[in-house]
């Protein structure tokens, strides 16, 4: 007790033993702080109340078990910013995500990184009214299979606003909104992903002013089968920069997102109600924008309510541009482009399978107009109906196959 | 002045542990320890049940790294449980359902006693179920409510003589609700008519179906008559046919997620019991969103190949972003494998 009254230092006859205590102090303090950091945090989530701010100083923190908020309402978790506040999972020992939120209302999510998870980074579920601004999600080092699937990945959610996000190195998507309703994607960085951002099953979203690059694939739009919410469409892909996603394919097999060949820079695929407009398109190895069917995966479909085709589909006033060379030699669709394709150098731009709902067709064998696929007003626009569905025998190429026009679907606000 | 200072030092920790204590445990209107609730006569290690609190079984249960559980439950006084054939039987408010957790020091030798790790209290309140995490301490004398869970390291012999150890985790409050939800809201998992149809034995020579002694007891109406309750067999018991054992295992192991309104619904694969649609069920099923968790394969479960059926392959990996349950088990359960990997090569 009465070592509190003097300083402890004087009484240390070298340098040595006086600093010493200290080291250990430190160390103690600095491992001690980190268990207790995590512990301090997750009883704040649990404990949290009704318009809460839970804020987290700067510092990295590397933490051993998944955070979880669960049915709370009106709650800010916020850093002190990209890069200064730095949850690290890469210790995690339990847990399949970084941070789970699930069955809550108006979460706001902000200002800092999260790294390293086992599985996912930041999952939310069934949260209506779910904010990400200025978050950060990446795996550290080389992209891998081993990375978590995904970045940011809201599903089963209303009103999602992913805003000033970077993802990075996902070993599936980024930015994957899945299953949701009412979703704005904006000013967003996605790179080192096999797919930057990717919308599933998803009604009503606007994707626009983000920067997919060096990804496997840019941005993708995909309708899939055996899913809770069946139908996804209303969607609004405008003024990103989609540059260079020729990175190789890296996401374990038995994902979806394992079919999309390197070079890709958009995917429709069996999504209804997608506009694609001002967006940069730029030098992309296999194709800017492919629009198909589910029957394009090889997969066999065995859900009756599921719908396999896209259609109404705008692409307009987009600048395409791509330096020639040939397609590379890359999974199925590598293989298509060598044996079936066989387009050289100089390949199209637009990319559409050409498998028609029959049930759909007018006179003239093509989509009636309120179904259509159009294509038209882009800087180059080269488009391939691929004839897929016939074993590709009546590939047509031109820039004037889809040249029509079609009413704009309205965009997403809440 | 070494020891001095260590002293010190070791004041400046029992103040951290302390500051932290208190605050996570601001403001939370539960009690802070287990006994208070009254559930156990004599001492609460013995969990020996108070005249107002009934132990049951299920005729399967969930693995949690080979702890062994004891289970109670209680009924304020002058109600009834009301039957339900499928779902979990529907409970009155003010009901408590307890689930005690330990590890057999030597499961060759019962007299070498056991070490109680956690107990969970689910407590039925007029706002929904909400789940404590009550964590022991090391004299075994009481149990500490923990809201963020903790974690505890546990050894024992298994019944191989082996010595096993573990870093066991207790969940926190949101973790418990990561199994423990239907349609976003807390329920109970276990206490369902096909759960708990099969024997128990209450002690003093009384052993009897766990249901007709929930009658006799008046703790139950509506009960059918026996024939017409629902049962699910123990998925260890070797008499009864593989796929019913298969299905038992993943109903109690996977289906509080795997179902249409559980947490897992985004997947679109449900394991539950009554479930026949084959492509739900996993068979030739594409994963949705299970990233590396695939493990490089394409479907779910490929009849008669377990070695590249994902369900299986999960169930085999304890990396936390691969394995399947995501919570409550670091340990992969070698006979659970066993049995679906029995079953899917069965196909």
């Amino acid at each position: 007790m009465v070592l509190n009254t003097q300083p402890i230092k004087l009484q240390f006859k070298n340098k040595i033993m006086r600093i010493l205590p200290f080291i250990f102090l430190c160390i103690h303090i600095g491992l001690f702080g980190q268990s207790d950091f995590e512990k301090k945090l997750q009883t704040k989530l649990i404990l949290a109340e009704d318009g809460d701010l839970i804020e987290i100083e700067a510092g990295e923190y590397f933490l051993k078990k998944s955070l979880s908020l669960d049915g709370k309402k009106n709650i800010i978790i916020r850093g002190k910013g990209m890069d200064k506040t730095i949850l690290n999972f890469e210790n995690q020992t339990q847990g399949a995500e970084g941070i789970k939120i699930t069955n809550c209302e108006n979460i706001v999510l902000s200002d800092l990184t999260t790294q390293n998870s086992k599985g996912d980074l930041i999952k939310t579920m069934h949260v209506k009214g779910m904010s990400f601004l200025r978050v950060k999600t990446e795996w550290t080092g080389k992209p891998s299979p081993k990375n978590g699937s995904y970045g940011l990945y809201p599903v089963l959610c209303e009103k999602v606003l992913i805003d000033s996000c970077i993802a990075i190195g996902a070993s599936d998507a980024g930015i994957y909104v899945g299953q949701s309703k009412n979703i704005i994607v904006r000013n967003c960085t996605a790179f080192q992903n096999v797919a930057g951002i990717e919308i599933e099953n998803s009604l009503y979203a606007e994707v626009y002013n983000n920067t997919a690059m060096g990804n496997t694939g840019g941005i993708l739009v995909f309708d899939l089968p055996d899913l809770i919410q069946k139908k996804g469409g209303y969607v609004r892909v405008h003024h990103n920069l989609i540059k260079e996603n020729n990175l190789s394919n890296f996401a374990p097999k038995g994902n979806i997102v394992g079919n999309v060949p390197k070079g890709t820079g958009m995917m429709v695929l069996a999504t209804s109600n997608v506009d694609i407009f001002d967006n940069k398109i730029i030098n992309h190895s296999t194709m800017g924008i492919a629009i198909i069917s589910y029957f394009m995966t090889e997969n066999k479909i065995k859900d009756k309510a599921y719908y396999p085709y896209p259609t109404l589909i705008n692409v307009h006033d987009n600048v395409f541009e791509r330096k020639a060379g040939r397609v590379p030699m890359e999974g199925r669709f590598g293989m298509m482009y060598r044996f079936k394709l066989k387009f050289g150098r100089h390949v199209p731009d637009v990319i559409y399978d050409g498998i028609l709902d029959k049930t759909l067709v007018g006179n003239d064998g093509q989509y009636k107009p309120e179904y259509a696929i159009c294509v038209r007003n882009n800087s180059s626009q080269k488009v391939a109906i691929l004839d897929a569905e016939n074993d590709f025998k009546n590939i047509k190429i031109g820039s004037d196959l889809f040249n029509c026009t079609n009413e704009s679907i309205k965009s997403t606000e809440f | 002045m070494k020891k001095g200072c260590i002293t010190c030092l070791l004041l400046i920790c029992a103040g951290f542990l302390m500051s932290i204590d208190q605050s996570s445990k601001k403001e939370f209107n539960y009690p802070e320890h287990l006994s208070e609730f009254g559930f156990f006569t004599g001492p609460i290690k013995d969990q020996i049940p108070a005249a107002d609190v009934v132990p049951y079984a299920l005729n399967s249960p969930l693995f949690s790294d080979y702890a062994y559980k004891l289970r109670f439950i209680r009924l304020p006084k002058g109600t009834q449980v009301a039957y339900r054939s499928d779902e979990v039987l529907n409970f009155p408010v003010g009901t408590s359902i307890v689930k005690t957790f330990y590890y057999k020091n030597d499961e060759q030798q019962e007299k070498k006693g056991r070490r109680i790790i956690e107990t969970r209290v689910l407590i039925h309140e007029a706002k929904g179920w909400v789940a404590l995490p009550y964590i022991w301490n090391e004299a075994q004398t009481e149990a500490t409510l923990e809201v963020a869970g903790g974690t505890q390291m546990v050894a024992w012999k298994d019944k191989e003589g082996q010595k096993k150890s573990l870093e066991y985790f207790i969940p926190n409050m949101n973790q418990c609700k990561g199994c423990h939800e239907k349609n976003g809201i807390m329920t109970p998992i276990g206490p369902s008519a096909r759960q708990l149809n099969g024997e128990f034995n209450y002690g003093n020579q009384v052993q009897e179906n766990q249901l007709a002694h929930w009658k006799n007891r008046g703790m139950i109406e509506s009960l059918p008559e026996a024939k017409d309750i629902p049962k699910m067999p123990n998925y260890s018991d070797i008499s009864v046919g593989l796929a019913d054992r298969a299905k038992a295992y993943l109903d109690v192991n996977c289906a509080h997620c795997h179902n249409p309104k559980g947490p897992a619904q985004s997947s679109g694969l449900f394991l539950h019991w009554n479930n026949t649609d084959p492509t739900s069920l996993g068979i030739m099923k594409s994963p949705v969103a299970a990233g590396r968790g695939s493990g490089n394969f394409a479907h779910d479960i490929v009849p008669g190949k377990p070695e590249i059926s994902i369900l299986h392959y999960r169930m085999a990996s304890t990396d936390p972003g691969v394995m399947m349950p995501e919570l409550g088990r670091r340990l992969a359960h070698k006979e659970g494998i066993d049995l679906i990997e029995k079953w899917i090569k069965s196909m």
